[in-house]
């Protein structure tokens, strides 16, 4: 298939690693931002690849993972309304909450229903006129620009029965975040190719410049994740940093002006809560002023819940890359896809089901 | 007879009658009677069907029996490439296939919604019968239900069938050995991909066609050739990946796949791209997976390959040596990874 069979060539493969061998000559830990990168690295298994003074990290990159308990519990009480229609992505249907899950709150009635685009919320709340009908708003800002279109359209048809719950978040201020860590190891990042293509990568510059670090933007196929590494650690074995655009095909170094135009009237920033990491400053998108009557923390007031993330689960450590999924005691045993006691086991993009769906024999016998 | 019943393409109860199904078509009394001797008899007729007894007697057969049963729940009930209708009739021949019998008789149990189209119902009655005649098996016994509206969904319809196993077949999961070779008859995931993009409200420059196609005639025509073949299953729900991990426990064996012998179309492939899918778990309706010593591969390609639905017939894997019970793949690239049992649905993913 064009643009897809070209990024996953067996001799462009085979060249890359070559040449990363070539310039590899001290040990290096790069971190991957995006899950859909650590997916593409254990399904293709790159990681056996490289040499072995590269290692890999799995950054924080997968929306479903990051977002609190406290959201999904709003969202399970949310869904339980008699009122009313809980719409989500299909990945958040099976994120534990504290008590629940969204498909065990539909199977006991709850009119919670999977969508593929936020707009289609909007024909939904139109159809049902005398229901609440309730996006729960999960992503980074490759899915915040079609959430903000949609309230964007909810507020110019008066739709005053669509709201959103919201817990879209952003990606650099996380990358700061682990920057500012007292463990931090991480030397290079390959920064999100779907994010770069809306945000841009100019963030990226001050933060590689504040750091002295190098972060390559990076696509997902295994050819882009290879040339994303191979730039990265062609700049940390010449003592060099700053940012280099490996998904040309995609981002350009001012993102999507129309999408972040969108972004900037709908959205303010604010610190938000990160599941398993903590409170991470201005990370996340607030309704502006003038959109607030779309958030439904405010129409439902829902801020009394108490929430419990698992015990056993060391998902923070994992989404800030200092521990792998093999090296959790819960992994396979008391946490597998059909029982997760967290969010990374669930996600499409999440590292612990990376990890379960496509190393689980040798990440098991290693413990 | 045939002929003639095929010019009658037009739904035999006049629209003034009724449009719609009522709870009465299901109250056992005159408009049962009325739906059954208008539109099932006409259509599905045989010398067991029109006895209107409470059950077929079946002639006996020597031999071992086979038999399977499947419910059909599929939303859409219309979609590229077929209907609920010969998705039902299928799924029950292809099943009594996989135990190495050839199917002979099926019974047919609707359960329709109360103001179901009638119109509907006709279009897929004449499918049952096409794909019943197609595969050479007879309707001999049914059931008709009707649910208030909103208990149901339109039409749900169950199928039992009975083969006749065919001498010296031994098909059974355990039998897989180290060296045999895996078959498939084409590409995958095209019924799955059909109807998800169907509900998703998605279409493509080339549109997606379900495969759903009954394997009767090719596979007949191996069994009559070859009947040391180890393990024979269709991978429908959860997709060649679930099926063959099956496999894989049931026997204990590893088994290899190549992804480069993997035919997935270039619509699918693109649906799943942008689906979030993997094709290997997505549902197929018209293809079989045949696990069978090596020696016998070339010839079984050539006789599946003679047919229709075995024209892209080809070996993608091989069982291996070892005994995990796992199932993996070497990739395009070269690397190596598990493919793992699904869990729950595949959902597709948000970005």
């Amino acid at each position: 298939m064009k643009y897809i069979d070209e990024y996953r060539d067996k001799l462009l493969v085979e060249n890359l690693v070559r040449e990363i061998r070539r310039e590899t000559a001290r040990e290096w830990t790069l971190m991957e931002i995006c899950g859909g990168q650590t997916h593409s690295i254990l399904k293709y298994g790159l990681h056996d690849l490289l040499p072995e003074q590269i290692s890999l990290i799995h950054g924080p990159g997968c929306p479903v993972c990051v977002t609190s308990v406290e959201i999904i519990d709003r969202a399970a009480e949310l869904g339980g309304n008699p009122k009313v229609i809980l719409c989500s992505f299909g990945d958040m249907m099976r994120v534990p909450g504290t008590h629940s899950d969204l498909l065990s709150v539909r199977a006991k009635g709850g009119d919670i229903r999977i969508v593929y685009s936020p707009l289609d919320v909007l024909g939904i709340a139109e159809q049902n006129p005398e229901k609440e009908v309730v996006f729960l708003a999960v992503g980074f800002e490759t899915t915040a620009p079609a959430v903000a279109l949609a309230i964007h359209q909810a507020s110019k048809r008066k739709l005053d029965n669509f709201s959103v719950l919201n817990s879209l978040v952003q990606v650099p201020p996380a990358v700061e975040a682990l920057m500012r860590s007292d463990q931090n190891r991480i030397a290079g990042f390959l920064a999100a190719g779907h994010v770069c293509t809306v945000m841009g990568y100019q963030q990226y510059t001050k933060l590689s410049e504040k750091y002295k670090i190098p972060i390559v933007v990076t696509g997902f196929e295994p050819v882009d994740i290879l040339f994303g590494i191979l730039g990265a650690i062609r700049m940390l074995e010449h003592n060099g940093y700053g940012v280099e655009n490996a998904y040309g095909r995609s981002v350009r170094p001012e993102g999507n002006l129309a999408a972040r135009e969108l972004l900037q009237k709908i959205f303010v920033n604010e610190d938000r809560k990160w599941r398993g990491i903590g409170t991470i400053p201005d990370s996340g998108f607030l309704l502006a002023p003038g959109y607030e009557r779309f958030d439904a923390e405010i129409r439902f007031q829902l801020n009394l819940i108490e929430s419990e993330d698992s015990e056993l689960c060391m998902a923070g450590e994992i989404l800030t890359g200092h521990k792998k999924p093999s090296e959790c005691r819960a992994f396979g045993i008391d946490c597998s896809p059909e029982h997760p006691l967290g969010a990374p086991m669930v996600s499409s993009e999440g590292v612990c089901s990376a990890y379960y769906r496509y190393t689980r024999v040798t990440a098991v016998h290693q413990k | 007879m045939a002929g003639s019943r095929n010019m009658n393409l037009a739904c035999p109860i006049p629209k003034s009658d009724y449009e719609t199904v009522l709870m009465a078509h299901g109250g056992g009394g005159k408009m049962t009677q009325q739906l059954i001797e208008r539109m099932f008899l006409p259509v599905l007729g045989n010398e067991w069907l029109e006895q209107g007894h409470d059950g077929a007697r079946i002639p006996q057969i020597s031999g071992e029996l086979a038999m399977t049963t499947d419910s059909f729940v599929v939303d859409p009930i219309f979609f590229p490439g077929g209907n609920i209708g010969e998705l039902a009739v299928n799924g029950t021949i292809n099943d009594l296939i996989c135990c190495g019998a050839e199917p002979l008789y099926i019974s047919l149990a609707l359960i329709l919604e109360e103001g179901f189209l009638l119109d509907d119902l006709w279009k897929i009655v004449r499918s049952i019968d096409n794909a019943a005649r197609k595969a050479g098996v007879k309707v001999i016994t049914g059931d008709t239900k009707v649910v208030e509206r909103g208990k149901g969904d339109k039409i749900y319809i169950n199928t039992s069938g009975i083969g006749k196993v065919l001498p010296g077949m031994s098909i059974s999961p355990e039998n897989c050995q180290p060296g045999d070779v895996v078959i498939i008859n084409g590409s995958i995931g095209d019924h799955g991909i059909a109807i998800m993009s169907e509900r998703a409200g998605i279409s493509y420059e080339s549109p997606i066609q379900s495969d759903t196609a009954s394997l009767s005639r090719m596979m007949l025509d191996v069994f009559h050739h070859h009947s040391n073949l180890h393990v024979l299953r269709d991978p429908t729900r959860g997709g060649v990946a679930s099926a063959l991990n099956e496999i894989c426990q049931a026997s204990g064996m590893d088994i290899r796949l190549y992804e480069d012998q993997l035919e997935v179309t270039e619509s699918v492939r693109g649906a799943c791209e942008l689906m979030g899918f993997d094709p290997l778990y997505v549902a197929n309706e018209g293809k079989i997976l045949v696990i069978l010593p090596e020696n016998l591969a070339g010839q079984v390609l050539d006789i599946m390959r003679s047919h229709e639905t075995g024209r892209l017939s080809r070996v993608i894997g091989h069982v291996t040596g070892e005994h995990r019970g796992l199932l993996h793949m070497e990739t395009t690239i070269g690397s190596t990874r598990i493919i793992d049992m699904i869990s729950g649905e595949q959902l597709p993913r948000i970005c």
